[in-house]
């Protein structure tokens, strides 16, 4: 473990996205108390403060450090909870989607024949849709809300954490451990839980991060489109929709700031896949 | 000495796993290559308790094969394989526990997230052969057996060297009590030095255990070394089989010649004193094997008869069997 | 122009990785005559590989030659030569044949394509001169029907035949020195009889200078004329190979022979060495052999001296028998 974040720390982009993906957990989780204003609760909402830029003293009598957008709801705060719902969905939905399509992909890889056939075309056909589309079929049908949201992700993901257990679990399962473990004889359920998953964990993980990073993404782009949460909960998606007609008039900030937050959270996850992948990665340790 | 582990015509072919797409192109009339590898034909032996049986072949040879289905965990394709009359197979898997396997490649055959002194007592555990509480003492007790020390159990095998892991392989086989072991290819890649450790732990563990014993390797001079019998197989059958020492003195058949004579000898008299004899021709492959004698084509006295005939394995006057028109 | 052919003195290649300086070369000199075919033989982590990947000049960061290391080939120093001199140099002068031929051998090209480059590369003529040397190089290695196999891809070949391409390649521009890495280690016993039987004759044939690397004691002294012995990166024992098989000065030397089952009486315990081989990260202090020799002593806490002679030499503080 220690010898793994020593690798870590040699890139220094890999540590600074850590720290910024951290930072924006832990702003997120602290959000009721760091931030002046609960932008869900309307009765603190005056519409005297709409629309005013960056560094405005508000009627609440503290400064907008990133302005106030159309319903007067001071920037700052609204990107702290649209961050906290943006991590909520996107962890949540991952979690789901790797426990789902981790089973799959190895009892698919495990049962061979025709369950495996059958298992891994319907994973295959899945990939084969854009995750945009096969989401917003869901929602159209499940309607809006936080657990609809929920299942339109998994949906869409699943599939990504299913081939790659697929393949790891194939892999591995033509190695002399496994096979060693069969013979002797150890149980069928044995040999998948305690000798294939573990040793399947580490692509899964590597997946897992990017796939947090990609629901994050898809439910920005649903809330951007509406179909995401209510608008009296606006995740950061909403709040770039709600902007986006005041991008002419010069009150860039209300769409450009939650904008920035949330490409950072992208980014910033992105690039700590991308170090546990090489990281995880067999190949000459020097 | 009664036979152990029996071989009845064994044959074992791995036909070629057709996926959909395959089968779709198959109908749409493209040739699909069903070309089934014969990895196997028609081997019959039988291992006598307490014996030690060398396997030794080239690559194409099936004794890999050929072992795994005497282990019990590849089922024939024809034939039967009996351990003390019966079946060690049942349903497409192994079920017995009497029979065990120490694998080539001590790198793979280790599951990496798992603790030795886990690897080795899990089987015994889940078989109660010991309560778990006594786990941890039995695996200790079986690395000091095989040479380590007892308090690597709580390592992973990636903190060990190629022949501490084969050793760690050695114990956890052992540790289920099997009356037979399997060794295919056990030193194949250590080191000389850490081979000579390895054999000689098997040497010492075969007599204190009393164990019966199929040992698999394409390096002549080890399986000389530890066997009681010897059986070389050429191109999935055997070609000759009998008590060693009878066979290295005296080889009889011509592969068998041809091999001990390829094998480098230590130039004592220098590199000068050294006249080549290597077998000519390529070793042909499973997929189209010649006709008559699979050896014909590179044996030195083949003649028209075997070309057409296959010789069948017969016992000599010394009880050395041999598959040969001319010896 | 010397008449020896490769002087090497006090090679040291070090590998700089995140837990230490891996010494993995650790002060290796010998010399080697024209036509002359020398063994190196070591187990896994003497040093024999990476000797030969420098002398040849393809060790990669973070391997590095040390200051301080001379390698002479032909009188002309190959340490901190430039690049492009030795990309001259490498395939012309000096070739190197790897144990796997999918190291030599590109899958998506075919023989023909590859070998032809390998003949242009060192400014061979024409495609048509560059084929039918290429045709040639295959019939000297025993492939038949050269100039159709021209043509075939890598995979279509088993693999002793793969090797013997790239033996065929090793010796397209017939260089003065080829470098074998265990060319026949992964060969079946059979194919590799064959390729030895070849690789001699050829060596003698052409005067080409033969450095050949294997872990196998037998093998090398069936083709070489001189052997060195490698351990923790040393030559501990060095000499013509009838005087170093007969009578071994060095105890690792002595400990590798008697480990083979070979020399030994069947079903009896083969003498063993203890231990395993150091990590050349931490080196102990004088002798690497000494946690290991069972004639060990607190001497061999200093570096060994060299005893015997030029003919047959160790390095040794308790030789075996010290030749007159």
């Amino acid at each position: 473990m220690a010898a793994f974040w020593r690798e870590y720390r040699e890139s220094w982009i890999a540590v600074v996205a850590l720290a910024v993906v951290l930072l924006v957990v832990a702003a997120a989780l602290l959000a009721p108390w760091i931030t002046p204003q609960d932008p869900y609760d309307l009765a603190n909402l005056n519409l005297r403060d709409a629309r005013r830029a960056p560094g405005f003293v508000g009627s609440g009598g503290y400064v907008h450090w990133l302005g106030t957008d159309a319903q007067g709801r001071d920037l700052f705060s609204a990107i702290l909870y649209g961050l906290r719902i943006s991590l909520q969905m996107g962890i949540a939905a991952g979690a789901v989607a790797m426990t789902l399509g981790a089973t799959l992909g190895i009892l698919a890889a495990n049962a061979g024949g025709r369950i495996e056939q059958a298992i891994m075309r319907v994973v295959d056909l899945q990939l084969s849709f854009p995750a945009i589309l096969l989401a917003l079929v869901l929602v159209a049908v499940l309607g809006q809300g936080k657990v609809p949201l929920i299942i339109a992700l998994v949906t869409a993901q699943y599939a990504y954490f299913a081939r790659t257990a697929y393949g790891a679990a194939t892999a591995e399962r033509q190695k002399d451990y496994v096979e060693a473990a069969r013979a002797t004889p150890l149980p069928g359920h044995r040999v998948v839980v305690r000798h294939l998953l573990p040793n399947c964990l580490p692509p899964l993980i590597v997946v897992g991060t990017v796939q947090v990073a990609n629901a994050i993404s898809l439910e920005a782009t649903l809330s951007f489109l509406g179909l995401g949460l209510p608008p009296t909960e606006p995740s950061l998606g909403m709040l770039i929709a709600n902007g986006f007609q005041y991008m002419m008039s010069g009150r860039t900030w209300i769409s450009v700031y939650p904008g920035i937050a949330l490409i950072v959270l992208i980014v910033a996850i992105n690039v700590v896949g991308d170090q546990l992948r090489d990281q995880f990665n067999p190949r000459l340790r020097r | 000495m009664t036979p152990i582990l029996v071989a009845e015509n064994v044959t074992r072919r791995f036909a070629p796993r057709l996926t959909l797409g395959d089968r779709i192109a198959a109908a749409l009339g493209a040739k699909a290559d069903r070309r089934a590898v014969q990895a196997v034909t028609d081997v019959s032996l039988a291992v006598r308790r307490g014996e030690t049986l060398g396997l030794v072949g080239e690559s194409g040879c099936g004794k890999s094969t050929l072992g795994r289905m005497l282990a019990g965990i590849l089922p024939p394709t024809e034939g039967r394989v009996l351990l003390d009359g019966g079946a060690p197979m049942q349903g497409g898997h192994k079920t017995t526990t009497r029979i065990q396997t120490v694998f080539q490649d001590p790198f793979a055959s280790l599951n990496p997230r798992m603790r030795i002194g886990e690897t080795i007592a899990e089987g015994p555990v889940t078989h109660g052969l010991i309560p778990r509480r006594q786990a941890a003492r039995f695996a200790g007790e079986w690395l000091s057996k095989v040479g380590l020390d007892p308090a690597y159990a709580a390592r992973f095998p990636h903190q060990f060297s190629g022949g501490q892991r084969q050793r760690v392989a050695i114990a956890r086989a052992l540790a289920m009590r099997p009356e037979v072991l399997v060794c295919d290819e056990p030193v194949a890649s250590l080191d000389v030095s850490i081979q000579a450790q390895i054999l000689n732990l098997f040497l010492d563990l075969r007599r204190e255990l009393g164990l019966t014993s199929l040992f698999i390797s394409h390096d002549l001079a080890v399986v000389r070394h530890v066997s009681d019998r010897v059986a070389i197989m050429y191109l999935g059958r055997i070609v000759e089989m009998g008590e060693a020492a009878k066979v290295y003195a005296m080889p009889r058949h011509p592969y068998t010649q041809g091999l001990l004579d390829s094998v480098p000898k230590l130039a004592l008299g220098g590199n000068a004193s050294v006249t080549f004899r290597p077998i000519r021709g390529e070793l042909p492959s499973p997929l189209s094997p010649p006709s008559g004698c699979a050896f014909h084509p590179r044996c030195p006295q083949a003649t028209e008869l075997c070309r057409r005939e296959r010789p069948a394995l017969v016992p000599r006057s010394d009880g050395t069997l041999v598959a040969c028109h001319h010896a | 122009m010397t008449d020896r052919l490769l002087e090497v003195r006090d090679l040291q290649t070090h590998f700089h990785t995140r837990a230490g300086v891996l010494k993995a070369v650790n002060g290796v000199s010998f010399t080697l005559e024209r036509g002359e075919i020398l063994g190196l033989v070591g187990e896994s982590g003497s040093g024999k590989s990476v000797t030969g990947f420098s002398l040849i000049g393809l060790v990669d960061p973070p391997g590095r030659i040390a200051a301080g290391s001379s390698i002479r080939f032909d009188g002309q120093e190959l340490v901190g030569l430039p690049q492009a001199q030795m990309r001259a140099l490498r395939g012309k002068r000096i070739a190197m044949i790897f144990q796997d031929p999918a190291a030599t051998l590109n899958p998506v090209l075919t023989i023909g394509q590859q070998m032809t480059m390998a003949v242009q590369a060192h400014g061979g003529g024409g495609e048509a001169a560059a084929r039918a040397l290429a045709a040639r190089s295959l019939t000297r290695v025993g492939i038949p029907d050269a100039v159709a196999r021209l043509d075939a891809y890598p995979h279509e070949f088993s693999g002793g035949m793969r090797q013997r391409v790239a033996i065929a390649i090793a010796l397209l521009h017939e260089p003065e020195l080829i470098i074998a890495d265990e060319p026949t280690t992964a060969l079946d016993v059979s194919i590799q009889a064959q390729i030895l039987a070849e690789m001699k004759a050829l060596a003698k044939d052409s005067g080409t200078a033969l450095i050949w690397i294997s872990h196998d004691l037998a093998t090398v002294s069936s083709l070489a004329d001189r052997v060195m012995v490698m351990y923790a990166g040393r030559i501990v024992e060095r000499g013509a190979v009838a005087d170093v098989l007969r009578a071994p000065i060095h105890p690792y030397t002595r400990g590798l022979l008697d480990s083979l089952p070979a020399l030994a009486t069947p079903g009896e315990k083969l003498a063993q060495i203890p231990g395993s081989t150091p990590s050349l990260l931490a080196l102990p202090p004088g002798c690497p052999f000494a946690p290991r020799c069972p004639r060990a002593s607190e001497a061999c806490r200093t570096d060994p001296p060299l005893v015997g002679d030029a003919q047959h030499g160790a390095l040794c503080h308790h030789p075996l028998e010290v030749v007159a």
